[in-house]
């Protein structure tokens, strides 16, 4: 008895008692359907699986309208090349020359595409549709599967091209 | 025509009145030979502007119009707040229709206690009313490109203050219980693409807004109806609008508007990410690009500063293509991260000249020059872009870019 009120005590601490007391528990079905948001190292993807093959089938179906037959862009952005021009005069950012996370590509495809009826693929034909679209860049061979386990070990070209926001980089700095 | 039939006949009632009542008895005999009075439109309840009154936004056109940006119509403004109706506005899935009864805020992830909010709920809690600017990080990208933007509108209107009214962020993480290692704020939004920004803890547990409020009413559908992050200072793409979702974690989840857009690549291929914070600018809204001067004599030439460090310290303004600058005229009060209204007289003596205004913000920071800028970041960076605007006023009084 004595060592329960002692771990309720220590909890309630824990716990920055709230104020307001404001709101009732979130339930997890709640929390569900707010539906997946993809960390980098994988956390949140769903179960499933999608092979490059399966992803041409469905890029043609979803995809291919908007983005174009070879994801050359057309109503929607260009997705494939653009490898080594970010330094230059005309950089093209795609998936395949700047995104620095494969999960990343899952997560916006999952929750904003297709564009007029986001939300509609399912967990299975997101991964076929990324590994397609890896596939197409040179990332990721033909025949590698994606899921939650090998999806945030694609190494992405533009992994480490970013840096930190060295701001305020122009401009004289000293009060007149 | 039948304003002055009126006015004249407003110009003889008067004369009855200071004669007196006994002139009243034939006011019959003016009126007889004039129009009658029209009455006006009834009362509403819900205001219009008057139908004179043409400013509006400009849309760029985009494939799908359900993407894009609307601009705020600064050479119209007056004052220092942006009507609601003439806020810039940035979507990326259209403006979800959202009934507040049914709208729920979820705190999760790295909590001692997930909790689901209802808007009302939220309003009953303290809040906290802040003017503040908005601005799209990628305000002003036009004007990276070699022939910089016509008028300010299309150049510069991607930013407009409003007063919001919201409850701080710190006080509904506290009730949720953040737990030790939570180092990162997932916010999403309820429109149909579902946006998402990460946020640092430090930051949400500082001065961001969790608001319902702007200037006096509920926020428009267009800025977030019913919830939407206001960050103070930062980049209107991470006030993350129609807000249903803050997850705790402890990691940036490197959302596509975080990494495939809103970073800013430099001349080596490398791109900064996190780029949040809006520096200090200004430019000149009256003479601006496309308007004309009707001849010459004394003006007020006006415009606005602004800086998402801070107050705005001083505005000068150049008459001469920036050889020489004079202080510029500060509307008070000067609040932080808010529009700073400056004005100076100017006559024109119908020879061309050459203006633009430079900010100073409370840190010390000066607004630099575009070429400052470009020297720097090169011209492929696309947001953030704060750089002193040159309108040409040109002899006839047309006001146009530089390049013109």
């Amino acid at each position: 008895m004595w060592k329960l009120s002692l771990i309720i005590f220590a909890g309630a601490i824990a716990a920055q008692s709230p104020k307001y007391g404001v709101g009732r528990p979130a339930t997890p079905e709640q929390i569900r359907n707010l539906g997946s948001a993809i960390a980098p190292d994988g956390t949140g993807l769903p179960e499933g699986s999608g092979t490059v093959a399966a992803g041409r089938t469905v890029y043609a179906a979803r995809c291919a309208k908007c983005h174009g037959e070879k994801a050359e862009g057309g109503i929607g952005p260009v997705l494939v090349g653009g490898q080594g021009t970010l330094s230059t005069a005309k950089p093209l950012k795609t998936v395949g020359s700047f995104w620095p996370y494969a999960t990343t590509v899952w997560d916006y495809t999952n929750r904003a595409m297709p564009f007029d009826q986001p939300g509609l693929l399912k967990p299975s034909e997101v991964y076929a549709v990324v590994a397609y679209i890896l596939n197409i860049n040179g990332i990721i061979g033909t025949d590698q599967v994606m899921d939650a386990k090998s999806l945030p070990k694609v190494k992405m070209p533009n992994r480490n091209g970013f840096v930190a926001d060295p701001r305020p980089d122009v401009g004289d700095k000293t009060r007149h | 025509m039948k304003d002055s039939k009126r006015s004249s006949r407003r110009q003889l009632l008067r004369v009855g009145a200071a004669v007196g009542g006994g002139l009243l008895a034939r006011r019959g005999a003016f009126a007889q030979q004039d129009a009658p009075g029209q009455l006006g439109i009834p009362l509403g309840p819900y205001g219009e502007r008057s139908p004179y009154e043409k400013a509006v936004r400009w849309r760029r056109d985009t494939k799908t119009p359900e993407t894009g940006s609307s601009f705020t119509p600064l050479q119209d403004s007056v004052g220092t707040l942006t009507p609601s109706s003439l806020h810039y506005e940035r979507h990326h899935a259209g403006i979800p229709t959202i009934d507040p009864a049914q709208h729920r805020l979820v705190i999760h992830g790295m909590v001692n206690r997930p909790i689901s909010l209802t808007v009302d709920e939220i309003r009953h809690l303290p809040s906290v009313t802040r003017t503040l600017v908005l601005e799209c990080g990628g305000n002003s990208g036009s004007e990276w490109a070699a022939k910089t933007g016509p008028d300010v509108q299309r150049s510069y209107g991607l930013v407009s203050c409003s007063e919001w009214t919201g409850v701080p962020l710190s006080l509904l993480l506290n009730e949720a219980g953040v737990r030790p290692g939570a180092s990162w704020v997932i916010a999403e939004g309820a429109d149909a693409c579902r946006m998402e920004r990460s946020i640092p803890i430090a930051k949400a547990m500082d001065d961001i807004l969790l608001a319902y409020g702007q200037n006096g009413e509920a926020i428009r559908p267009a800025q977030g109806y019913p919830l939407r992050l206001i960050i103070p200072g930062w980049e209107g793409n991470a006030n993350v609008k129609w807000l249903h979702s803050l997850k705790l974690t402890d990691q940036a989840y490197m959302a596509r508007d975080e990494t495939a857009k809103y970073t800013d690549l430099m001349p080596d291929g490398m791109a900064r990410i996190f780029t949040y914070q809006m520096e200090a600018k200004s430019v000149i809204t009256f003479p601006s690009g496309g308007e004309t001067l009707p001849g010459s004599g004394l003006y007020e030439l006006t415009g606005l500063a602004w800086s998402g460090r801070g107050r705005i310290d001083r505005v000068d303004i150049t008459l001469d293509g920036g050889r020489s600058w004079v202080k510029a005229q500060l509307q008070e009060p000067r609040l932080p991260i808010a529009f700073t209204r400056f004005r100076l007289p100017w006559r024109f003596d119908g020879r061309e000249a050459v203006i633009a205004s430079r900010a100073v913000d409370e840190t010390g920071y000066v607004q630099p020059t575009r070429e400052d800028l470009i020297a720097v970041r090169g011209t492929n960076s696309a947001y953030h872009f704060n750089g002193i605007k040159f309108w040409k006023v040109q002899a006839d009084g047309t006001v146009t870019n530089v390049e013109a």
